[in-house]
């Protein structure tokens, strides 16, 4: 089909997204580290720089992932990481101080040098994919995944340019640094306050042919690139969105059930796997094409448990029903260990 | 940097002499075997058939654009025989068209058609279940579509005769002006008379896709004419290629016996039916792009303004891409990424609703006939760009 043009990850970018959520605290091996540093890079944001505390490097992990972090008192937030995969030796995290949040960007605002911490090994649903060219949109603290992207563009020699919208120049973290660090003809910083909000129309008109569009940021603004890039080639357009902390959906990938009831057999969804791939492996098969969450072919009956969608296709109308799923992406909703669906 | 070059291949033999319609595969088979690409002398156009070269091309919408027109002229230079469609046109006109018409068709919107969509499939199906023998177009393939997508589009029933006549003259446009064209268009302005009139807000009801697309005209999207266009485009597009796409794969399934029991036994594989089928007997098997700007493919240096026919028929069984086996229907083959609907920006917005009805009457007459097979000689059809049978008797039991 020719229909929705994203990949939506319904995870979590830099802001204190992620939930409340104790099937992620135990969702898999956790890593002792230190806060190194904590830096205020921007109004509200906080830059936490994070070592090992065995002191031995990170394992390799690649743009756009994220990791959870324990802040305490069973709250677990998952962060996008900001520093650079060539540099194991530590992770850094951008995190946005949300007034109305429960209690997660507080306990990370609060941390300081020092402060032991526990967090997952890195994750990465939000991958980049290897095109010629690239389009980066960000957001606010969106910019924090975008980040690690940009190097990894720069370095393979691509076209890229990146438009970052906020506020305020000095509510937009990262920000000088980028233009210091790439020009301002790559990096196009768009304050509201100076130059008005960012212009989508302008900004996404003329589709490229092999270009990306990275978009990571707030739901409106996502909801807007979606709507935009729907003239764009189908899967061009890929997504993160923050979750807002008063939502409650769970972020992180949690293991899961899945019982398939026409074939009569449970297959264990671990936090490495989609559902597809976990029915793929059992033999039963599942049409499927673009398996990014885009293009709606592996449409699968619910017919109990509730999802999480992380798809770029389902409508509100679709998501809150709760009788269909894209198998590719979505999965278990956070306390719902077992999902029964029509295959 | 400097790219060596080599010239195309040049080929004598022409994709559009009658033999070559009416059983396409010896020839793409010798096209591909060719080189990366050729050149045909019979249309004055460069020729890509492999499954990595019509990728590239399809995907690259900046080097070879559609504004050109998807036949062997240059629209641009020598204007077609109507406005050009969202088929025939590029970003950013083309970026306004597809944003609309996304917005109306897409799997969510699609998705309630299932319901409307079935027990028309129902009362066809059990129909010619009660016969020992029938014709797979003529009572099923053509009936079908014909049942349901005028209804879902909100035309009248006046003047739905025309679809048919119509599709068969945009379609066999994108080949050359031959006799099988002039054929076409012989009462052309009658038939394309009445399907634009067909395409005008008054004359559409008001909950069909015809009436979500004039909506988008109202919200500030498009004009009034990007409207009538798109709404041309979906009865244009919508209707023969979905009746060769539900005659093909019961000429497949005819021929594949033990497919068609396995599908008895599990009709949720119905769907995977269809997309090898699909892959296996495409029934848009080729159009024209236009090069943009000179550039290098596969080796070969082509100039701006040259045409390249893409065979989409032949990248979907390029067994480079497929397998030794490329030429066979394999029930169990993966045949995601297969180029029916073509790939990238101009990908079928229809994709979902032609799926549906192809697999709703697949499933229907998977519940009732327990063995298909050919019963005499299939006829092909006569068309520039389409692949698909005039005539397919087969012979059913039932149980």
């Amino acid at each position: 089909m020719a229909g929705m043009p994203g990949q939506g990850t319904v995870v979590q970018a830099g802001l204190s997204k992620g939930s409340e959520d104790l099937m992620t605290a135990s969702a898999g091996a956790t890593i002792d580290v230190v806060v190194g540093r904590a830096d205020i890079v921007a109004d509200q944001v906080v830059s936490l720089v994070l070592r090992r505390a065995d002191g031995l490097p990170f394992e390799a992990w690649q743009p756009g992932a994220h990791i959870d972090v324990h802040v305490g008192d069973g709250l677990v937030r998952q962060y996008s990481l900001c520093s650079s995969p060539e540099e194991l030796d530590h992770l850094r995290i951008g995190v946005l101080h949300v007034p109305d949040s429960r209690g997660g960007s507080k306990a990370v605002h609060a941390l300081l040098p020092g402060t032991p911490l526990a967090i997952s090994a890195p994750r990465n649903n939000f991958p980049l994919r290897e095109s010629r060219r690239y389009l980066f949109l960000a957001g606010g603290i969106g910019i924090t995944p975008i980040i690690p992207m940009l190097e990894a563009a720069d370095a393979a020699g691509k076209e890229w340019t990146l438009v970052y919208g906020g506020r305020s120049r000095k509510t937009m973290a990262f920000a000088q640094q980028l233009e210091d660090r790439y020009g301002v003809d790559r990096i196009r910083v768009v304050a509201e306050d100076e130059v008005g909000r960012l212009d989508l129309d302008q900004v996404l008109a003329m589709p490229r042919a092999h270009m990306l569009v990275y978009a990571c940021g707030p739901g409106g603004l996502l909801g807007a690139v979606e709507e935009r890039c729907m003239g764009w080639p189908p899967g061009a357009l890929h997504t993160e969105r923050f979750v807002a902390s008063t939502l409650g959906a769970a972020a992180a990938n949690a293991p899961f059930e899945v019982e398939l009831a026409r074939t009569g057999s449970t297959v264990s969804v671990t936090n490495d796997k989609t559902i597809l791939e976990a029915v793929e492996e059992v033999g039963v098969r599942v049409l499927s094409s673009c398996r990014h969450g885009l293009c709606g072919t592996c449409e699968t009956q619910i017919i109990s448990g509730e999802p999480e969608h992380r798809d770029a296709v389902l409508s509100e109308e679709d998501r809150e029903a709760g009788e269909i799923m894209l198998v590719c992406v979505s999965r278990a909703a956070a306390g719902c260990p077992r999902l029964v669906l029509d295959l | 940097m400097t790219v060596s070059t080599h010239e195309a291949n040049v080929l004598g033999e022409d994709p559009f002499e009658t033999a070559n319609l009416l059983d396409p595969y010896p020839f793409l088979g010798l096209l591909r075997d060719a080189g990366a690409v050729s050149y045909l002398e019979s249309t004055g156009s460069y020729a890509v058939a492999g499954y990595q070269e019509v990728y590239e091309v399809l995907t690259d919408f900046e080097t070879y654009i559609s504004s050109g027109g998807l036949g062997p002229r240059d629209i641009r230079k020598d204007s077609g025989w109507r406005p050009p469609s969202i088929l025939e046109s590029d970003p950013p006109i083309h970026t306004v068209m597809r944003r609309a018409l996304t917005g109306v068709i897409n799997p969510g919107t699609v998705r309630a058609l299932r319901e409307p969509f079935t027990p028309p499939a129902e009362e066809l199906t059990e129909q010619l279940a009660g016969r020992e023998r029938f014709d797979a177009i003529t009572d099923l393939a053509e009936k079908y579509p014909l049942r349901v997508f005028p209804d879902a589009v909100g035309i009248p029933d006046v003047g739905r005769e025309h679809l048919l006549p119509y599709g068969n003259m945009v379609f066999n446009a994108f080949g050359p002006e031959n006799y099988i064209f002039k054929q076409a268009f012989a009462q052309g302005d009658e038939h394309a008379a009445a399907v634009m009139r067909n395409c005008q807000r008054e004359n559409l009801d008001d909950t069909g896709f015809g009436a979500q697309i004039w909506k988008r005209v109202e919200d500030g999207f498009i004009t009034e004419q990007q409207a009538t266009l798109l709404v041309r485009a979906l009865l244009s597009a919508g209707v023969d290629t979905t009746i060769f796409g539900i005659g093909n794969t019961i000429s497949v399934l005819a021929r594949y016996p033990e497919a068609w029991a396995r599908l008895r036994e599990n009709p949720k594989m119905a769907k995977f039916a269809v997309d090898e089928a699909l892959r296996l007997e495409s029934p848009f098997q080729k159009f024209h792009r236009t090069v943009a700007v000179d550039t290098v493919l596969g080796g070969v240096h082509l100039p701006a303004g040259a045409k390249v026919l893409v065979f989409l028929g032949a990248a979907n069984r390029d067994p480079r891409k497929w397998g030794d086996n490329a030429d066979e229907f394999d029930l169990d083959r993966n045949a995601s990424g297969h180029v029916a609907f073509g790939m990238g920006l101009h990908q079928c917005v229809g994709q979902p609703i032609a799926r549906l009805e192809m697999e709703i009457v697949l499933q229907q007459l998977l519940q009732r006939v327990s063995t298909i097979e050919p019963d005499g000689t299939p006829v092909p059809i006569l068309h520039n760009v389409l692949r698909g049978f005039e005539s397919l008797p087969v012979r059913i039991t039932t149980g």
